[in-house]
């Protein structure tokens, strides 16, 4: 019979982590690591692995973490995901391989994440490496963006012996993994330590090359002998609530306020040049992970006192993950549900000065399933606030379908491309938010695998 | 690494380097600019391409030393590196085949931004025509590049020591009052001037093409650090600019944002002159 309930993993206290940017969830010991692998009942026909878009063979390496057998747990997980130490922390498991767990019936479903987490973990400390020695294909890929999309797909291409280069636009590879998402959540030493592999798997880098400005993919394929491109430039451009004062001194876009703070280190101003200004008081506009993470962040930077997170549905809505929201209530973030900013008023020399909201009710559903939000006439009121950051989504950007010849893109500026992520354009193949709009990290990990597969089967028609 | 392949100083404040980076300066086109990231604790600072040679592979830059990465940029030498170079971004020059004669003006370190601009014109055989100026005559800089372009070069210094006593607009207002013929303008330069030089052609109803240069942290369109406001509407200036119809472009929002980060711009300066001994030179 299995144990009904799940080992604890062991996190900061959150009196102590709301002033630092350390990892919140500490990760399990060998002998919770165990203890928790020993729950699996092994099933023989397994769910959970049907709800990994990547299709890591949960069963096997959860067996091998109970023999402790750790290495191969490593193999045996790597052989399907290319960044697991990176899925480990930040995959939605409760909405994915452990959704599909078959204790969700008797009790809590295997700790899947957590022990992924652990066995990469233990491959990074004991530095463990896969030995692929593939054979040399002598054809050049390009990979087009270094996040978890294109990291994957080059990944995969390396193992089957293509010759690949990442061309990244910022100076440092990761994507969101290095700019979105925060130290706390997934520590940037781990995402380098993932990125070193690909590099010892033979993967070049170009960072600094902006692909549409710096150089076209037409004149990759045509002038650099690149005989197949892949596109993962994700869904970067941010979306910023059109009311007045919204260029208010003093109102960010996430992504402004976390590249500033993950990329650029700017929590650790003035030992690293990058400023940022925050002040007693922040609002965080928005309900989804990155709305999470830009508030924990805001409240670990000296001088604030005060987040509140804005959101214009209630709480059963919200699109971040449950554990985030939880972790946002320990530290002490205040929700304010229900309520939509319909001005940001400014001081006379131009700064954040207060939000004017107003509360709102669920309608009915719409087209996303979710209640629709609607303004309640005459319930405005304000919140004293000196500091607006905007996490309300963000959209692909159009620099690469405008500066290539012949790949289409849909309305709304996804690249489009079929299951197996080929696009318009023979010998492009596109993944990840560039092609989804924004989603998540292994959604993104799992086409550009999708892709590898297409590409290596072009390339090996091709003549 | 991009290695400083010729470096040469301008005036106290203001220098020049070549930068050897084959991929952008075969890309480059005029009113584009890049950014940079001198150290690994850096920050990313936009600059504007002041020339470039595809066949060389280097771009030159030219800055003002005015915080602390541009006091630190000003101390590497020729044959160092710096650690990240990335461009060329933004869009792009594009002056309406009517035109015939432009004229460009430019002040202080706009300059050599304007330059390249005026370059490409005269190579397309447009009639060009600039007035520069600066606080004094060694702060005008590019005089000799700028007259190897242009038909004509006035100048405007605050002392006078250097063509009139005064401001590039008391120029404008009397070029254009003598000369109907200038149809297109282009200025490049610190945003009050810019706003200034725009008041003077809308009077004139002289199409004025500006170029922007706000705080930019990416430049590749993800963050909105850089947004302004162009006719009512948010733009931002990294992707949509840095280029813009000057007679739409709110230049007081514009100023206000240039400010955002002015008390911890003094601070990383004052800690980075305390243990480099100052080198004040200029003010």
């Amino acid at each position: 019979m299995a144990v009904k309930d799940r080992v604890p993993m062991k996190e900061q206290d959150p009196k102590e982590r709301r002033k630092n940017f350390n990892e919140v969830a500490l990760g399990y010991t060998e002998e919770e690591a165990i203890l928790e692998a020993s729950r699996c009942i092994q099933c023989p026909k397994p769910t959970c692995v049907a709800g990994c878009p990547v299709h890591v063979r949960i069963p096997e390496f959860i067996k091998a973490i109970t023999k402790r057998e750790f290495e191969e747990a490593y193999k045996i997980i790597k052989s399907t995901n290319s960044l697991p130490a990176v899925c480990g922390r930040v995959c939605p498991q409760e909405e994915q391989c452990e959704k599909n767990c078959v204790l969700n019936k008797i009790g809590k479903p295997i700790a899947i994440g957590r022990l992924e987490r652990f066995v990469a973990d233990y491959a990074l400390q004991n530095n463990i490496e896969e030995e692929v020695k593939p054979e040399k294909k002598n054809k050049k890929v390009a990979i087009i963006g270094g996040g978890p999309a294109g990291l994957t797909c080059a990944g995969d291409l390396l193992k089957m012996g293509y010759d690949v280069t990442i061309f990244e636009a910022l100076h440092a590879l990761g994507g969101v993994l290095t700019y979105g998402i925060p130290e706390f959540r997934l520590p940037k030493r781990i995402v380098e330590a993932e990125i070193e592999r690909l590099k010892k798997l033979g993967a070049k880098v170009e960072t600094n090359v902006v692909v549409g400005r710096t150089v076209t993919i037409d004149q990759l394929m045509e002038e650099e002998g690149f005989e197949a491109v892949f596109v993962g430039t994700g869904a970067g451009l941010p979306k910023l609530m059109d009311i007045p004062g919204k260029n208010l001194n003093g109102v960010y876009s996430a992504n402004e306020f976390l590249t500033r703070i993950n990329l650029m280190k700017a929590y650790k101003f003035p030992e690293y040049d990058t400023p940022i200004v925050v002040g007693k008081r922040v609002a965080v506009i928005g309900g989804g992970n990155v709305a999470m993470d830009a508030a924990r962040s805001a409240l670990r930077l000296d001088g604030v006192e005060e987040v509140t997170v804005v959101y214009r549905r209630s709480k059963e809505e919200m699109p971040a993950r449950a554990e985030e929201i939880e972790h946002a209530i320990e530290e002490g973030i205040k929700f304010e549900f229900l309520a939509n900013p319909i001005r940001i008023n400014g001081t006379e020399d131009g700064w954040v000065k207060s939000m004017d909201v107003i509360r709102m009710e669920l309608g009915e559903p719409d087209s996303s399933g979710r209640r629709r939000p609607i303004e309640i006439p005459g319930s405005e009121f304000t919140i004293e606030v000196d500091t607006v950051i905007m996490a309300l989504g963000t959209s692909p950007n159009n620099l690469i379908p405008s500066t290539t010849k012949d790949v289409e893109i849909q309305k709304w500026g996804g690249i489009i491309a079929d299951e197996t992520g080929k696009t318009s354009k023979p010998g492009v193949f596109a993944g990840g938010d560039a092609v989804t709009g924004a989603a998540t990290v292994i959604l993104a990990m799992g086409a550009g695998k999708q892709a590898a597969k297409a590409i290596d089967e072009y390339l090996r028609d091709k003549k | 690494m991009y290695k400083i392949v010729r470096k040469e100083i301008l005036n106290p404040v203001v220098k020049l380097m070549d930068i050897e980076a084959p991929r952008v300066a075969k890309s480059a086109k005029p009113g584009q600019f890049v950014i940079i990231r001198i150290y690994d604790k850096g920050e990313r600072i936009p600059l504007t391409i002041a020339d470039y040679d595809p066949e060389k592979g280097t771009v030159t830059i030219v800055f003002q030393e005015v915080g602390k990465s541009t006091k630190l940029l000003g101390t590497l030498n020729e044959g160092d590196y710096i650690l990240d170079f990335v461009g060329p971004l933004g869009n792009f020059m594009e002056v309406p085949k009517e035109a015939k004669k432009i004229l460009g003006v430019g002040g202080g370190v706009g300059i050599p931004a304007l330059y390249p601009k005026l370059k490409a014109l005269h190579q397309e055989g447009y009639r060009v025509e600039a007035i520069l100026g600066g606080r004094s005559e060694e702060y005008v800089i590019f005089k000799k590049e700028m007259e190897a372009v242009c038909d004509k070069v006035y100048y405007a210094t605050d002392d006078g020591t250097l063509g009139k006593k005064g401001f590039v607009t008391d120029v404008l207002k009397e070029v254009l009052e003598n000369d109907k013929e200038i149809d297109y303008i282009i200025t490049v330069g610190p945003v009050i001037m810019m706003k200034n030089v725009c008041k003077i052609t809308k009077e004139y109803n002289i199409p004025t093409i500006v170029s922007m240069n706000p705080l930019m942290v990416d430049g590749t369109g993800m963050c909105g650090a850089c947004r302004i406001e162009v006719g009512g509407d948010t733009k931002f200036v990294c992707m949509d600019g840095p280029i813009f119809d000057g007679h739409l472009v709110n230049f007081d929002l514009a100023m206000t944002r240039l400010n955002m980060f002015k008390k911890q711009e003094k601070v990383s300066l004052e800690l980075y002159e305390q243990h480099h001994g100052g080198d004040h030179h200029g003010r």
